[in-house]
């Protein structure tokens, strides 16, 4: 009798919830004010962090950041020391099971049964997630074909290499149709072809509507394909949003950096640049101008240039890598 | 509950498929083979008109020396049988980079060591049975004389102790593949508490009791495996005097058989001696790997 009550005012409940979610945009993952400690060490301070759906969410940071940490308890492998985790609304440490149906994680140093063969291996992982033998067949044969796998399907699992294991990884991710998926280091010791091939699956994962995060502390390959980042330094989050908004308030104080190069320097010049409303700030190295300005205002500053009488022999705004970004933070540390 | 058969299944796969399973069987199987052939060249001596357990005297005699009887083999064998399904239960999976991906999926962590310990305890029916009934029945095409109903249910009985003979050390290895990650250690862990209780014991029960042979019989039984040993000795020798009826044996009488039920009686303290220690090694290990951290390194 209370099993169906209360059963009732859940789905009641889901109902609600769904509604809500359908108004806006829902945030996938949530933490609030997320902490574990281990003993004395904080592994992860008060993290808050959210992700929405469809997002490439890259985690960055040094080892033993907290990255790690922070995928494990919100996959509930892990239990926090306190705050809270949300993945789909489902609280990882008291709905394990349904979190882990929704969610795919591929571990850091990921392994598989050596002397089974890549097709048992994802078999085994199907049969965890109860799928019915006839659907994972056909699924796995989609999914090694998809990594490239399928002529490998035979073979055991031993014999792969690095890269292809991490690719058979991708597979399993897939099999259960994840609404989220986790990977810790994807890219760690491939080869460069390899690594393509990765993120070009996660990238198209992401297209079909799953939300990654990726953590990384290989930076060029996480701006590639990273529509955020948050970078985690110590247990805290000390910067988060697109690799381009993080650059700016990182080197450049939040500003847009302009390079131009002229084919003559006046003080004349210099002076009526700096008399751009928006720009700050003006620097002269060798033949080129440092302008440091609020918004992009390369049109602005080549009509004054081209007014001046001076010829513009190039002008460049500035990007910034997550490379610099990442070093600025640290040095900071 | 399908997540811990899902495990059952491929664990079960695992250890049919294992070299280390084919190569203890094979083992096994030829040393039953040899007790055999050594029990029927002697099984004819000692018989008379008014023997009974005639069946049953298969599995306990041998020529001379005593030693190489079927019981003695498999005593010896089953703890490394037990060790084999279990010591890298755990640790292997955490080793190879299984674990953290196996719990990602959608099943209890339970799941896994429930799994894993059903199917050894599967594995090792299958083999224990099999060698039973492999000298049952290569005995009863040597001496011709068939079973009685008593004596059957007395190999049953005899089976299912030594299944839970073998699941003692099983459970134990599957704890100690918990406790220390890596494999080598847990597999020489194990060994070395076998040969401590198997060889060890015994001698220290007799240095310290000295004479007093009750007090010897109770420190030794520290070890399972003379708890086994006695309860194997009452089931399958019904008229042989145990170290249960010292007295009777000294009056130089032979006792008269005891029925299956009195057997049991007489077996139960050790009986659930082992039950007792096979299910507190589980609870531990169960214990100590729900509350486990799962790092991917």
């Amino acid at each position: 009798m209370w099993f169906w009550l209360s059963l009732g005012w859940r789905s009641c409940l889901c109902a609600w919830a769904d509604g809500k979610g359908n108004m806006g945009k829902q945030s996938i993952i949530e933490t609030k004010d997320l902490v574990k400690a281990y003993g004395k060490f904080i592994a992860v301070d008060k993290l808050n962090l959210s992700v929405d759906e469809g997002e490439i969410f890259g985690f960055l940071g040094p080892n033993g950041a907290g990255k790690t940490t922070t995928i494990l308890m919100l996959l509930g492998l892990t239990e926090p020391t306190s705050g809270k985790a949300r993945i789909c609304g489902f609280d990882p440490t008291r709905e394990p099971l349904k979190v882990k149906r929704i969610t795919g994680y591929l571990p850091e140093k990921v392994g598989f049964y050596e002397d089974l063969t890549a097709k048992e291996n994802l078999d085994y992982t199907a049969a965890l997630n109860s799928i019915p033998t006839e659907v994972a067949s056909r699924k796995i044969d989609e999914l090694l074909d998809m990594v490239g796998l399928s002529e490998m399907a035979k073979h055991k699992v031993g014999t792969f290499s690095h890269g292809m294991k991490q690719r058979l990884g991708i597979a399993d991710v897939m099999i259960k149709d994840p609404k989220v998926a986790f990977f810790d280091e994807p890219t760690a010791g491939i080869d460069p072809e390899g690594i393509e091939q990765v993120l070009t699956l996660i990238t198209n994962m992401a297209k079909q509507k799953v939300t990654i995060v990726l953590s990384s502390h290989q930076l060029q390959q996480v701006q590639k394909i990273c529509t955020r980042v948050g970078i985690l330094a110590k247990g805290h989050l000390v910067a988060e949003g697109s690799v381009d908004k993080l650059g700016r308030e990182a080197i450049g104080g939040g500003k847009f950096r302009i390079k131009i190069q002229l084919s003559k320097q006046t003080g004349k010049l210099v002076k009526s640049i700096k008399n751009i409303k928006g720009v700050t700030n003006v620097e002269s190295s060798g033949d080129l101008l440092l302008i440091s300005c609020d918004k992009d205002l390369r049109p602005q500053i080549a009509r004054t240039v081209v007014d001046s009488g001076s010829l513009l022999i190039q002008m460049k705004i500035e990007e910034y890598g997550l490379d610099d970004i990442y070093m600025k933070y640290f040095r900071e540390q | 509950m399908s997540g811990m058969m899902a495990v059952f299944w491929k664990e079960l796969a695992d250890h049919f498929n294992s070299k280390r399973f084919i190569i203890l069987s094979i083992l096994i199987y030829l040393a039953s083979i040899f007790t055999i052939y050594v029990a029927a060249q002697n099984i004819r001596s000692g018989i008379t008109e008014t023997t009974q357990f005639i069946f049953l005297r298969f599995f306990t005699i041998s020529g001379e020396s005593q030693l190489f009887t079927f019981l003695f083999f498999l005593s010896f064998f089953i703890p490394i049988v037990g060790i084999a399904l279990g010591f890298d239960a755990i640790n292997s999976e955490r080793a190879s980079g299984n674990l953290s991906r196996l719990l990602s999926q959608p099943l209890y962590r339970d799941s896994v060591i429930n799994g894993k310990f059903l199917a050894g305890l599967i594995t090792l029916a299958i083999l224990v049975t099999s060698t039973v009934l492999l000298v049952a029945g290569m005995g009863l095409r040597v001496i011709g004389v068939p079973p009685t109903a008593d004596e059957i249910l007395r190999l049953v009985a005899f089976i299912i102790v030594s299944i839970i003979y073998g699941a003692f050390w099983m459970s134990l290895s599957v704890l100690f593949s918990v406790l220390f990650n890596r494999i080598a250690t847990a597999a020489l862990a194990s060994i070395a508490l076998w040969i401590f209780l198997f060889l060890f014991v015994p001698i220290i029960a007799q240095v310290v009791a000295g004479a007093n042979g009750e007090i010897a019989g109770a420190i030794s039984r520290i070890s399972p495996g003379v708890l086994y040993g006695e309860v194997t000795q009452v089931l399958l020798i019904p008229s042989h005097p145990t170290m249960f009826m010292i007295s009777m044996y000294y009056t130089g009488l032979e006792p008269n058989p005891l029925p299956l039920s009195q057997s049991l009686l007489i077996a139960w303290p050790q009986l659930t001696s082992l039950i007792g220690l096979t299910a507190l090694c589980f609870a531990i290990s169960y214990i100590k790997f729900m509350r486990e951290e799962i790092r991917s390194t």
